[in-house]
Parts: structure tokens; sequence; C-alpha cells
């Protein structure tokens, strides 16, 4: 509870490890940050330690898959998607191959390496891409049932996840469909919708929202591709209002996504939250997160400015 | 085999040549320098069924330099995975063989390729594959020497080292020429046995067009245990058309009917 999302994907690594022996997994020397060192210590035999070169790594992933194997292949964010992007497009999508690019150590919340290590465009990037599936868990729980899941389906998928913990929304029992947001609370004045660690950001803002009379609908929305327009249609015609809430770039996130499939179905005004077009720097994560406006006051303000 | 070989090589020549007259456009020069080392595979190394395309005890095969394709698609045809006369439809709309390789599209394919320096790393993988499952196919992997330029081919010649990729068997096709010009003017990429070898890699250096040199040299790589195994192929670009034999310019261009036709001949009367 209350862990930071990537150490609930080595959980969940580690134990598909153990169920599923179809499953290998990849690292470019970040394997005891990313977490999949779990796995590597109970499956030597299915880990690949590739060595500080994502290409490769994405690269071998892809030939794994072609043989039946499921690859997860983890590396900090900004490198797995940005050093090796032309080989997830060409060697995985365009390949249509069965591979798990898992990035982490995503958005400022990383924290101290500063904006080098802070990856934005992530998101962006990954949803451009034909055939991709982009998820971004709210929290561990999540994470952990959004790892299994993605082991079952069949095709290309990115995972989000973060170094820094974060707050548990959801309960153990929690039932994750890929594809498919989750309305947390409902109300009828304006929706947030939110991915990542924002989720439970946008609850608080909604509370705080509540006591002033606003009732907000919070929207976790952790499949940002293929993104679920009927829910998110259907929010946008009950409150006529949209916060969009992300830990990475307003270009081409999850805010441009809900401005995609909302200026076609049901156009309504939408603030969209993240980090707007600039890259990070250092601090602790939190601080950061404050720093470029990622919290509950931010997001309340929004809905306020809308309504 | 010898000469069956040698007239298999003369057929698919001769559809390479007339595929890319039919297509208007493609990439001759290198098809046809690698040409030998496809049939070489294809005809009598690699163990495969044309009504099983996706066995998993097959032999794997990944045209890393994948502008080539009409080379692995003339030896996919004459063995048997499609017609023939399918290869005339190449890089049109609607064909399954476009004009890189592409896995989903084309039975037989093992990996969709055509962005140079990523089919190595590719093999690799595969060859990953069969270790964690206990099966004992070869993994081939074709690679211009142009390509080898590409960064990639060196951290996955370096993981192949790591791994001790034995069931790798990669060949540079190394024709001297590129799009821009010469290797030695665009960028040297010599010596290229020796770069291998300081990855941990075993290294043979022959006539790329010396089938008997071919199929020597791939025995000789599977019998080196426990390293991945090169197989430096000196060729001449566009081999077997004397008109485009060692000329840059057919790197990239198709011959027109008439010079199809004529290129064609001379194929044959060889």
């Amino acid at each position: 509870m209350n862990s930071a999302t990537r150490e609930a994907y080595g959980a969940a690594l580690k134990e598909l490890g153990r169920t599923n022996p179809n499953v290998v997994a990849l690292d470019a020397d970040l394997a005891g940050s990313t977490k999949s060192a779990g796995f590597g210590g109970q499956n030597p035999e299915r880990f690949f330690d590739m060595g500080i070169s994502e290409a490769d790594m994405i690269g071998t992933a892809a030939g794994l898959a072609t043989c039946g194997k499921i690859p997860f292949a983890s590396s900090f964010s900004v490198f797995v998607t940005g050093r090796a992007f032309e080989q997830i497009r060409n060697s995985v999508c365009n390949a249509d191959l069965n591979v798990k690019v898992v990035g982490s150590h995503a958005g400022p919340s990383c924290g101290e390496d500063g904006s080098s290590h802070q990856a934005v465009e992530d998101i962006a990037i990954m949803r451009s891409l034909p055939r991709m599936t982009v998820v971004v868990p709210a929290d561990d729980v999540e994470a952990y049932a959004a790892t299994m899941a993605l082991a079952d389906y069949e095709g290309p998928a990115y995972l989000r996840v973060a170094r820094l913990a974060s707050p548990t929304i959801h309960e153990e029992d929690y039932e994750f469909h890929l594809g498919k947001g989750d309305l947390l609370r409902d109300g009828s004045d304006v929706s947030i919708v939110a991915c990542g660690m924002m989720v439970p950001r946008a609850l608080d803002a909604a509370k705080a929202l509540a006591a002033e009379g606003i009732e907000a609908q919070v929207v976790n929305m952790h499949t940002i591709k293929p993104l679920d327009t009927e829910l998110l249609t259907a929010c946008a015609k009950k409150t006529g209002k949209v916060v969009t809430v992300e830990e990475g770039s307003i270009v081409g996130g999850l805010g441009s996504a809900v401005c995609e499939a909302l200026s076609e179905s049901c156009p309504v005004p939408v603030r969209r939250i993240g980090m707007p077009d600039c890259f990070g720097t250092s601090g602790e994560g939190n601080q950061l997160l404050d720093h470029f406006g990622l919290t509950a006051d931010h997001i309340a303000q929004a809905a306020r400015d809308l309504c | 085999m010898g000469n069956e070989l040698t007239d298999i090589t003369s057929k698919m020549r001769a559809h390479i040549v007339k595929m890319l007259a039919a297509a208007g456009s493609g990439h001759p020069g290198g098809s046809l320098s690698a040409t030998d080392i496809i049939a070489s595979l294809y005809f009598k190394h690699m163990r495969i069924d044309p009504q099983n395309p996706d066995w998993a005890d097959r032999d794997r095969f990944v045209l890393g330099k994948g502008h080539a394709a009409p080379a692995l698609y003339a030896a996919l045809a004459i063995r048997g995975f499609f017609p023939e006369e399918e290869l005339m439809t190449i890089r049109k709309l609607g064909s399954r063989l476009q004009g890189h390789p592409c896995r989903t599209d084309t039975p037989g394919v093992d990996m969709s390729t055509g962005s140079l320096g990523q089919g190595l790393s590719v093999a690799n993988g595969m060859a990953l594959a069969g270790r964690v499952d206990g099966r004992d196919y070869w993994v081939y992997c074709v690679m211009g020497d142009g390509e080898i330029q590409e960064g990639q081919v060196w951290e996955a010649a370096m993981s192949a080292g790591h791994y001790g990729l034995d069931r790798v068997i990669a060949f540079v096709d190394h024709n001297g020429l590129q799009i821009d010009g010469a290797n030695t003017e665009v960028m040297g990429v010599e010596p290229i046995d020796q770069k291998f070898v300081a990855f941990g890699w075993h290294t043979q250096r022959i006539d790329g067009h010396d089938l008997d040199a071919i199929d020597a040299a791939i025995e000789a790589a599977k019998a080196a245990k426990g390293k991945p195994s090169v197989i430096v192929c000196e060729t001449t670009k566009g081999k077997g058309v004397s008109f485009m034999e060692d000329v840059v310019d057919w790197h990239g261009v198709a011959p027109s009917q008439e010079q199809a036709q004529a290129a064609v001949n001379e194929i044959l009367a060889r």
C-alpha cells in the first residue's frame, strides 16, 4: 500500500515469472531501479540484462516475441521510449509483436536526477504508434493488476510507472479492465479526467470542490490508448466541462488524447493540467509536482475557472 | 546439388530483375549481391517447411538489409511458400510482398525489417528463445556492409558475444557500395572481421559468390561452439548482370523492361 507503481510492477512481474512460463524479462542495466530484478533473481534463465543498450534490448525482445515469448523490456521511460523509439516502431509495432515496453521513473516525480531523466513526452510518442496500447496506472494496486492484464493481452503495449511512492486509492480486490476508464466519483458540474499518480490528487481536488458546492466527476483514465471514448463522451455530455490531469507534457499526452476525442464526439471547454511544454528540473519528487502545479489546489482552480 | 543450386541462383536473379522491372522501383544491386548466400541457406541449409511456415523448430532467417527483399521473396517462392507468379506483384497495393519484408504479410518471412541495423538484435532474441525452450534451431541474419554503420549492430554484436549465442550465424554482404558511394568514401567499415573478433565472434571471410565456400563456411560456423559466428562475404553489387556490376547507381533504381530482358538473357546464358 502507498508504494511506487514500479514496486508493484516488479512484484507482478515476479509473480508472472512463477505462473506464466512464456514471460521473459529484459532490462538495460537498471533492473534494481525498474524492479525487474526480482524476476531476474527468481527466473535467471528467463531474464536478460542487455547492458546499457536500449535499442538492442527492444530488438532482442522482438526476436523473443517472434518465438512466442512475452517479453517485458524495462528501463527508465525516457531511454526506453526515446532512445529505442524507432526500434519500438519498426521491430515491435510494425512487426506486430507481443512486446511489453515498461518505462519507469517517468515524469518530474522521478526527482533529483533532473530533466535528462524525467520523461514528459513518452505518452505522446508511444500513443502515436499504430497498434500500441498505452497504460498509466494510478497506484500500486492498479500497476500490479495492469501488469497482469498486459501479460494476457496479445499485442504491443507501453506501461508507464513511477519512481515516487504515491497514495493507494484502490481496494485490494480492484479489477483492472484494459481500455475501460473508471468513474471513481460522480458529479454533474465538471469532469476531471486523470491518469497515474495525478488520480489521487484529482480526488482530493473533487473533495475540496464539493465543500464549495461544486460536484466534480473523477475519471481514472488508466488506458490512454485505446481511449475509452464512450465514457469520456458520456462525461462531457453530463457536465459540459472537462479538466485533464497528467504527470507529463500536455502536448500529445492524455490532455491531447481527450481533446482529440471530444472534438469529434462532444466538443466542450477543456483545461489541460500537466507539464506545460517544458522539461523538468532537479528536486525532490513531491516538491517538483508542487513546483509544476501538479497539485489538488491547481486542479480545483482549473475546475472553478470552467464552472 | 552444386549445379542444381547454381541453377536456382540464376532463377532467383532472373526473378529479381523481372520483379523490380515490374515494380518500377526497388533495389537490384544489393539483392543480386546477396543471392548466393540466401540461396545456400534456403536450398541447402535451413530446416524449414513451406507448408508450415510457423513451425516452432524451424531455422530462422532475418534479412537485416531488408531492401534485398526481392532476393528473399524469390527464394521463398521457389521454395514453395507462395506462388512464383506472385513475385511480380511486389511493391504494389494489395500485394503480400511489401517493398521491405513484413512478417505479418508474407508467408515464410520470420521478421519485418527494412530499417537498417535492427535485424541482428532480433536474431539474438530468437536464439535466446531457442535456448530457453531447449530447441536446436539455427538463426541466420544477413546484413549489408553499409548497414553495419548502425550503432545497434555493435550493441547486438556485444550481446551475442556476451551470451555466447552459438546458434546465431550472421553474414555481412560486403559488396563495398552503399547509396552515397563506396563504403571507403562514405564511412569506412573495415576491418570488419577484426571488429567482430573483438566482440567475441567466430569470424570467416569468403567469396560470397562461391557456393562451395559459403557451404563450407556455414559448416565451420556451426562447428564453432560457445560463440556467435559471422561470415564476411566478399561480393559484387549487381552480381550476374554485367551492366549493374559494381555500379553504385543500381543500388536503388529498377531496370526498364528492356534492361530487365537483357539482364535475364545474360543471367540465363551463364
